[in-house]
């Protein structure tokens, strides 16, 4: 069922830096994602995980290493290339949101189609678009609100809203609820899940337990390596918990 | 990114920091309107030169006596023009207009109940009028007849009938030219003030009056320092000036080596104004040039703030799709529309500012059409070139570091 892989990695290195200054941020990843999987990666601070998600968003290239996302080996790609992945094929979730504090929510829904010229859809149908988004998070009614008259959940709503609007191949989030109330965290959490349920393939990274809970499968790092994988949640907590302490 | 998607873009960047962008347009605002301003003001310099090229008569070659008559005891003969020349020199050089000669002086003037202090005097003759493109308003002119007798006639210039006898008609009344009672023939036209010349103020009367009555003539008087010849045209200049060359020394029966006089062509005076004009605009140019590059600096630097306050901002564009060309032209586009906006701005003040001067200053100025499209483009040149290099910067912002960006 080849058909079915959407990502696809191998011998993934990333080295920061040269010469006696270099840091291995990974040292040979190899892994691959289904389609419609929901992945948690999980690992003490400064075992790689911003950065592997880094590469696997196409936001910066392996040092070695394969990486074909979608049946297309983008670890070669130039930054225009790149860029046009990232347009089409993934929607990113930041830890601190990142909406653009001058636009309204729907403004901020449909930056990226700013960048998707060759649509051939009419501004009219991107605001359906835009609005059918903001719609599924829950915020049609606050469609015209700007991101300073909005909490940290419905911020962080907005993008997931944003992340859904070029219907990507697949979700990156790393760590979606690092900065929100264990209420709102939860909301976003049933929104993701509720969007894998619905055939979504989402990565997440995130360093706590109960939401790692709600995906199916934890890549565990360690040190730039995968140390353990296809496992759910709950079979690694001694793993979360010895690197906790 | 289509254009006008990048233009929104642009507009909201802007629009996100109304004052410092509009503090940052004064720059490309006080250059273009400087631009405009200077030009206005030089061509308004040129156009008065024009006038008084028209009003001095066109074409007016100046003969100068170089030499002075020689003393009773040297035989009499002269080496001078004098006023009996005048006819021969009219009715023996083609392509003339006219020929006069002028000697002033200054007197108090009573006249109609008033009197004027220290008005100037204008002793010429017939052809004065053909020469400076002048006109009598009421009455006649000076005549040969008036030059032959140095008879007592004065004609006034327009102020100077204004202020002595208002508004009813001076022709046929009396004036008096220091001790000497006139009759007032004439009436000349209002032409004002040409360089120095207030034509309006000043009385004309025969030269040879002026020789008599009023010009101390210790070595007999009637030598003419200046003869004006007025050619008809730019092209017979030059074959004026040799059938005067030949007449003039065949009169004072000199020759080549020591002609006993000179002549200078208006030309030679409108070029020495010309170049010193020219100067003059070069200079404002360049003022205007700094300005505009002073302007443009101006938007490079805020440019650059921008780009580092936005740091995020352009990594999340990219992380969303953006191109680094995308980012280029989103803020060279806020570049250039600063600079445009400011262009526009200048524009309108320039035409303003020129016309204000004009009105209300003591500055003539002509609006240079070409300066405003030469002045929009100079500024679309200026938001590209000061635009270009904050906008290279932002495009080369990784996208990782970009978005860590505090
Ligand atoms: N831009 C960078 N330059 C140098 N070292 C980096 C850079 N980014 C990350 N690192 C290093 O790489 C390792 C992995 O970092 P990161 O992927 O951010 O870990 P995590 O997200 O799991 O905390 C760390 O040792 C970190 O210091
Ligand atoms: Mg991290």
């Amino acid at each position: 069922m080849m058909n079915d892989t959407l990502i696809e990695v191998h011998g993934l290195t990333k080295v920061y830096g040269k010469g006696t200054i270099a840091v291995e941020a990974l040292r040979g990843i190899d892994a691959a994602v289904q389609k419609g999987e929901f992945v948690a990666i999980m690992g003490p601070s400064g075992s790689g995980k911003s950065t592997l998600m880094n590469i696997l968003g196409c936001l910066d290239r392996p040092t070695d290493g394969s990486y074909i996302l979608d049946g297309e080996d983008v670890s070669r790609l130039s930054k225009n290339e790149l860029a046009r992945v990232r347009n089409r094929k993934i929607g990113f979730i930041f830890q601190s949101y990142n909406l653009l504090p001058r636009l309204d929510a729907i403004k901020n829904v449909m930056l990226p189609l700013l960048y998707n010229g060759e649509n051939g859809k009419s501004e009219a149908e991107h605001r359906q678009q835009a609005t059918a988004a903001l719609e599924l998070v829950g915020l049609g009614e606050r469609m015209h609100h700007k991101p300073n008259e909005l909490s940290g959940g419905q911020q962080q709503r907005v993008a997931i809203a944003r992340a859904l609007i070029n219907d990507p191949a697949i979700i990156l989030a790393d760590e979606p609820t690092g900065n929100l109330d264990t209420r709102s965290a939860e909301d976003i959490m049933q929104i993701l899940h509720q969007l894998h349920t619905n055939g979504a393939t989402i990565v997440m990274v995130t360093h706590e337990l109960d939401i790692a809970e709600h995906a199916e499968r934890v890549i565990y790092l360690r040190d730039g390596e995968i140390i353990s994988d296809k496992e759910h949640a709950s079979r690694i907590a001694h793993l979360h918990n010895g690197d906790k302490r | 990114m289509s254009f006008w998607k990048t233009l929104k873009v642009a507009w909201e960047g802007l629009m996100m920091n109304k004052v410092r962008s509009f503090l940052t347009t004064l720059g490309v605002i006080i250059g273009v309107a400087a631009v405009i301003m200077m030009l206005a003001i030089s061509a308004g310099a040129e156009a008065d030169i024009a006038d008084q090229i028209n009003a001095l008569g066109a074409n007016l070659i100046m003969v100068m006596s170089s030499m002075q008559r020689m003393g009773p005891g040297m035989g009499g003969s002269s080496a001078s023009l004098t006023y009996s020349d005048l006819p021969v020199i009219r009715d023996n050089i083609k392509g003339i207009n006219g020929v006069s000669a002028e000697q002033n002086t200054s007197q108090d003037v009573k006249g109609g109940g008033t009197t004027l202090s220290d008005i100037a005097i204008v002793g010429t003759t017939s052809g004065f009028v053909d020469v400076h493109g002048y006109e009598v308003a009421q009455g006649r002119f000076v005549t040969d007849q008036d030059n032959d007798r140095a008879n007592k006639v004065a004609v006034l210039g327009y102020d100077v009938a204004q202020e002595l006898f208002g508004d009813t008609n001076p022709v046929g009344q009396s004036v008096t030219l220091g001790t000497v009672k006139c009759t007032i023939v004439g009436v000349m036209e209002e032409k004002g003030v040409v360089g120095t010349t207030d034509y309006d103020n000043r009385i004309y009367v025969p030269i040879t009056l002026v020789f008599k009555k009023f010009v101390n003539s210790r070595f007999g008087g009637t030598n003419l320092r200046v003869v004006y010849v007025s050619a008809e045209s730019k092209e017979v200049m030059d074959d004026v000036m040799s059938q005067l060359n030949t007449l003039l020394m065949q009169i004072l029966d000199t020759d080549a080596s020591a002609p006993g006089f000179t002549m200078t062509t208006q030309d030679s005076i409108i070029d020495m104004r010309a170049s010193t004009t020219e100067t003059f605009r070069n200079l404002l140019s360049w003022v205007a040039a700094v300005s505009l590059v002073v302007g443009g600096i101006g938007i490079m630097n805020i440019m650059l703030v921008s780009v580092t306050e936005r740091t995020r901002e352009i990594g999340l564009r990219q992380a969303l799709g953006a191109r680094p060309r995308d980012v280029q032209l989103q803020f060279l586009m806020e570049a250039v529309v600063l600079s445009l906006l400011g262009g526009l701005v200048g524009i309108i003040a320039g035409v303003g500012g020129s016309w204000l001067f004009n009105e209300f200053g003591s500055m003539r100025t002509v609006l240079v059409t070409t300066s405003i499209p030469l002045s929009f483009g100079a500024a679309a040149a200026v938001g590209i070139f000061f635009g270009y290099y904050p906008a290279t910067q932002a495009a080369k912002l990784d996208p990782i570091v970009a978005l860590r960006h505090e």
